[in-house]
């Protein structure tokens, strides 16, 4: 059964990759020559050939969806630390409960960002005809289902001796 | 000779202090600290705070200047000052009456407060020290916003928000962990007093007895009840590293 405990593991590792690029990379909305991120805007507008980038507005909003990113990081973080705590000193025929509910409630956090930003993006940011969601906003989307499936598989586990 | 020594030790004092007085002559100035900018909301009151540093003993003859110079004008009008150990608060200006002198030289305090803070006073402040014989140093400016209310600081929200939901997640797992750890123990002493009673029942009378002992406590049932429910949801349950569901009875 060692394929399917690294099969969790590559899953788990997996989630948080995604979870990292998501929050990291400047890729939520792009324009032409424009995008924009949770952290801040740039821009090869203004000055040709130049990239120019400024922090983000300090909108109540566009905070509380950095605030769902990191926390869904630091849940799927202590989640894959808690698995490993958890696969020592777990009893026999238990199930790896608190490593579960740590990983569904990272892929709730993500989806609430997610959303929260789907819905107010205009707040701090003008709409336009050529706006569209990047790849990083994507990446995020696809986090959820994927934690909230690692998450489930945790709970139904079963630690085996 | 000796007048060739008494020209090199001469010439060698003089270059060591020369050399003291370029390199040692930049700190022997007084340095003015204020902040960057204030934000402070209308009608409320707020505290331009002035601190120095200087190389003497605070003199008598200290004195401290506050200089304002509105958002769109390029004056510069003196509110303040204080010499001779006393201070003297614009009376006749646009600070008239609403200004508090709150600092103190001798310990290199020289802040003042403003109330009921109005539009017109943004622009710029600029506190000024001298304190004989040290004189030679750069003030400092504070700029002063005045706001309908006070913007959040960058940040606060996002604090916020990721500390409380941290803090709510510990506390549910502590009381969860307490709680399991409370009922495993009142779990324990049962089956404790159980076989206690049972061994008792035993040795008073026959096998009717510990029949009767096996159904008459209630708490056993349900603890019998609790491990049935647990070997109907193992059937149930899905996949998972093992089989050895029958090995755990």
């Amino acid at each position: 059964m060692l394929v399917l405990l690294l099969g969790i593991i590559v899953l788990h590792v997996a989630v948080l990759v995604l979870l990292f690029v998501s929050t990291i990379v400047s890729q939520w909305l792009v324009g032409n020559g424009h995008t924009a991120d949770l952290w801040q805007n740039c821009s090869s507008l203004h000055v040709p050939s130049a990239f120019q980038c400024q922090t983000s507005s300090t909108n109540e909003w566009l905070q509380s969806v950095q605030a769902m990113m990191i926390l869904s990081i630091i849940f799927s973080v202590l989640s894959l630390f808690l698995f490993f705590c958890q696969l020592f000193t777990l009893t026999k025929g238990g199930r790896f409960y608190i490593t579960g509910i740590f990983q569904i409630l990272a892929g709730l956090c993500v989806m609430s960002g997610a959303a929260i930003f789907t819905v107010r993006y205009t707040e701090w940011q003008i709409p336009s005809d050529d706006i569209s969601f990047g790849f990083a906003y994507i990446l995020a989307w696809v986090a959820f289902p994927l934690a909230a499936i690692s998450g489930v598989i945790y709970i139904i586990l079963r630690k085996r001796e | 000779m000796t007048s060739l020594g008494a020209s090199w030790s001469g010439s060698s004092v003089l270059l060591v202090l020369l050399f003291s007085v370029l390199v040692l002559s930049p700190t022997l100035a007084i340095h003015v600290y204020t902040h960057r900018e204030i934000h402070g909301t209308v009608g409320s009151h707020i505290t331009l705070s002035c601190s120095f540093w200087s190389s003497e003993w605070i003199s008598e003859d200290i004195s401290i200047t506050w200089h304002f110079q509105p958002e769109s004008s390029r004056d510069s009008i003196t509110i303040f000052h204080y010499a001779k150990g006393q201070p003297y608060i614009d009376d006749v200006g646009t600070f008239k009456e609403r200004m508090e002198w709150v600092g103190n030289p001798y310990n290199k305090d020289g802040s003042i407060v403003i109330h009921n803070l109005q539009y017109t006073d943004n622009g710029t402040f600029t506190c000024d020290v001298k304190n004989p014989p040290d004189i030679v140093g750069k003030s400092s400016q504070v700029t002063l916003y005045v706001f309908e209310k006070v913007p959040t600081r960058y940040g606060m929200v996002l604090g916020s928000i990721i500390g409380g939901v941290l803090l709510l997640v510990l506390l549910v797992v502590v009381i969860a962990y307490l709680i399991r750890y409370c009922w495993l123990r009142r779990q324990a002493a049962l089956q404790r007093r159980l076989s206690a009673m049972e061994k008792g029942k035993l040795q008073r009378a026959g096998k009717d007895s510990s029949k009767r002992g096996r159904q008459a406590p209630v708490l056993y049932a349900m603890l019998d009840h609790s491990r049935s429910t647990k070997a109907v949801s193992e059937k149930k349950g899905k996949g998972g590293l093992g089989d050895s569901r029958k090995d755990k009875k």
